[in-house]
């Protein structure tokens, strides 16, 4: 097996009382799809949450690319109340807004959508871009827009780097096959479009570790099994590693290369989609309510 | 067809300002005749200039932000106490004295005015490491008490001899000119128009559209935030410059929040996130308020006086009409779009079916 990008170390995140994930521990190895499954409440967006900045984890450690990317121990009024385990063998602490995490190549979804919805699925692409501008804010201004200069040789910078942009923009729209709405507003899209626009927007980003929170939430089988392919069509062309959240047991049978298998915040199984299917630790916490699940 | 349409627009734009201009020729050559009108057009230019600053924290980033006021008085005081003659200055601080650094200090106006507008975004910038942390109605309350320790200063007597106190300052040279007011708003008001179509321009609205999602796509939310707070505090004292040098007197009940509600009126008046939509609404509210003038002198109609024609009636007829506004144009006029000449054409081409379906007309306003 390939090298590790990410690689989680015993993340707890406890909230008040309540721990919400219990020293987790996993990894992703790049180029592999790997799924995160359990029941509803189980802490699975919570551990998305741990590894996108959203949420500082209590204790433990995350790993992206070889390095720290964050890392907590109790410290502070935490110390006392601390409740979960490894108590005192993380002492580093790193922490990083979601902004910096996306900067590094990590990039996400959101289990209810979370479009820019008064914005144009053009822009929507074009936003995300943003974080890779290195012109600063007065020559954006002066020159962003500046379409009289483009007959020039050599154009300014903030031309350039914008045109740039609106041309990788178009591109990455074509090729997710959204080319026909990229002037609808977001927000008017139909459901299943509005998730892959978000997966667009996310690509939008350079990631190379791409995380989906539940990116078939609410789809029929038919948009299901298209999505499944989708996922495998991006990830091969933009040679990503994806980590996804799912409950739609055909999408992740059909497509995850690993999975794992969480329940009131522990980590209960590990292993193939096949072992998984097959282990009774999951069968009970999980596939018993496998049929609720995807009535949704 | 395209192209074609691209040229009307262009035409069309070019007509209109030039109107806009041999109107304001007109006003100036005869002004002495016509110094009523030049006066509301100056101060609905400066007043544009607040809105649009405004705008640009409120409909586009999503900051609602209440220290307009502080931001135009700090402008304000630095363009006044900079410009007003040396010679005059004994005259104006006569109770406490100008302090010695201070008296022969002198700039041209548009530097002084430049000056007013950095040292608004500098105490922007500061401000802003805590309130730029809250939301919404707390950035509100926040930035309105700012504003108000802002006016307390200038009046405090510890500045005498720079605010000149409760005095006020007056004998600002005022303005030559209607195309200088002018001309630096439509300035101010395209620099700003330019960075809300840049790259930033779009991370503002990101922000105001979902901050969550706006983090996760890489863009830094306090950086952000603090710029789009610091670039409109420094037009917003540019502003407070302009309206210095138009009121010629200032003082610090010049800047009461009221000053602030008038903008935030204009602004939602016009349209959260439509530059057009503010200019219009600050054009709209300053003629509004003058237009309507004669509902407070009397009026008699065969022999009868009718009794609501009174001092301050206008006040009445302006607040009804701005409810009516509010209720017809959910999202105030220009409801987040710009002002485009198709859809003026369009709206032209929507008026006969409005007499026809009486009951569905409002709604084809809406669009």
């Amino acid at each position: 097996m390939s090298e590790d990008i990410l690689r989680m170390e015993n993340i707890t995140m406890q909230f008040g009382g309540v721990v919400a994930v219990d020293s987790l521990s996993l990894h992703v190895g790049e180029g592999e799809i790997v799924a995160l499954i359990g029941p509803n409440g189980a802490g699975k967006t919570t551990a998305f949450n741990c590894i996108t900045g959203v949420y500082e984890p209590t204790n433990g450690r995350v790993e992206f690319n070889g390095q720290t990317m964050v890392a907590n121990c109790p410290h502070g009024k935490m110390k006392k109340t601390y409740a979960g385990s490894h108590a005192g063998e993380y002492t580093e602490i790193v922490s990083r807004t979601p902004d910096k995490i996306t900067a590094l190549g990590v990039a996400r979804t959101f289990q209810n959508i979370r479009l820019f919805s008064s914005l144009t699925a053009f822009e929507n692409v074009l936003i995300a871009q943003h974080m890779h501008v290195k012109t600063n804010f007065l020559s954006e201004s002066f020159f962003a827009n500046a379409a009289f200069l483009d007959k020039m040789k050599t154009k300014p910078k903030a031309r350039q780097e914008e045109l740039d942009m609106r041309e990788r923009a178009h591109e990455l729209l074509r090729e997710v096959g959204l080319s026909d709405v990229e002037n609808e507003e977001a927000g008017n899209l139909p459901y299943g479009i509005q998730r892959r626009l978000e997966i667009a927007r996310a690509l939008a980003t350079n990631p190379r570790l791409l995380l989906l929170d539940e990116p078939a939430a609410g789809m029929n089988p038919q948009e299901t099994a298209e999505l499944s392919a989708f996922i495998v069509e991006i990830k091969k062309r933009y040679k990503l590693t994806v980590f996804m959240i799912e409950h739609h047991m055909d999408l992740v049978m059909k497509i995850s290369d690993r999975i794992y298998c969480i329940d009131f915040g522990k980590m209960i199984a590990e292993g193939n989609p096949k072992e998984i299917s097959s282990n009774p630790k999951v069968i009970e916490a999980y596939l018993g309510e496998a049929d609720h699940a995807e009535n949704n | 067809m395209k192209k074609d349409i691209k040229k009307r627009n262009t035409i069309l734009t070019i007509i209109l300002i030039g109107i806009i201009f041999a109107y304001m020729l007109i006003l100036q050559l005869n002004s002495a005749s016509h110094s009523y009108a030049i006066s509301i057009i100056e101060r609905s230019a400066i007043y544009a200039v607040v809105a649009v600053a405004m705008n640009m924290l409120t409909g586009f980033t999503g900051l609602f932000s209440l220290g307009q006021a502080g931001f135009m008085a700090i402008g304000a005081y630095v363009t006044a106490i900079l410009i007003i003659p040396v010679e005059s200055r004994p005259t104006v601080y006569y109770v406490n004295g100008i302090a010695p650094w201070l008296a022969n200090v002198s700039l041209p106006w548009w530097l002084a005015m430049l000056l007013g507008g950095l040292i608004a975004a500098g105490f922007a910038a500061l401000i802003g490491f805590p309130v730029l942390r809250l939301k919404s109605d707390y950035l509100a309350i926040a930035t309105l008490g700012f504003a108000e320790i802002i006016r307390a200063v200038i009046a405090a007597p510890g500045l005498n001899q720079i605010t000149n106190g409760s005095y006020g300052l007056n004998t600002i040279p005022g303005y030559h000119s209607i195309f200088t007011p002018v001309i630096v708003s439509i300035i101010c008001i395209a620099l700003m128009v330019m960075l809300l179509r840049s790259s930033y321009g779009r991370a503002f609205t990101a922000i105001r559209e979902d901050e969550v999602a706006a983090e996760a796509m890489g863009i830094n939310l306090f950086k952000t935030k603090e710029l789009a707070f610091i670039i409109s505090s420094f037009f917003t004292g540019i502003a407070g410059g302009l309206l210095a040098i138009y009121m010629r007197s200032i003082d610090a009940k010049t800047f009461q929040v009221t000053l602030t509600y008038t903008i935030l009126l204009i602004v939602v008046l016009g349209g959260l996130g439509s530059v057009t939509g503010s200019v219009i609404g600050a054009f709209l509210v300053m003629g509004g308020q003058e237009w309507l003038r004669f509902f407070d002198e009397p009026l008699t109609i065969g022999g009868v006086s009718i009794p609501l024609f009174r001092a301050g009636f206008r006040m009445v007829i302006f607040s009804i009409l701005l409810m009516v506004v509010v209720l017809f144009w959910r999202k105030g006029l220009m409801g987040g779009r710009e002002f485009s000449w198709q859809g003026l054409i369009n709206l032209f081409r929507r008026i006969p079916q409005l007499f026809r379906k009486k009951k569905s007309g409002e709604g084809a306003k809406n669009e």
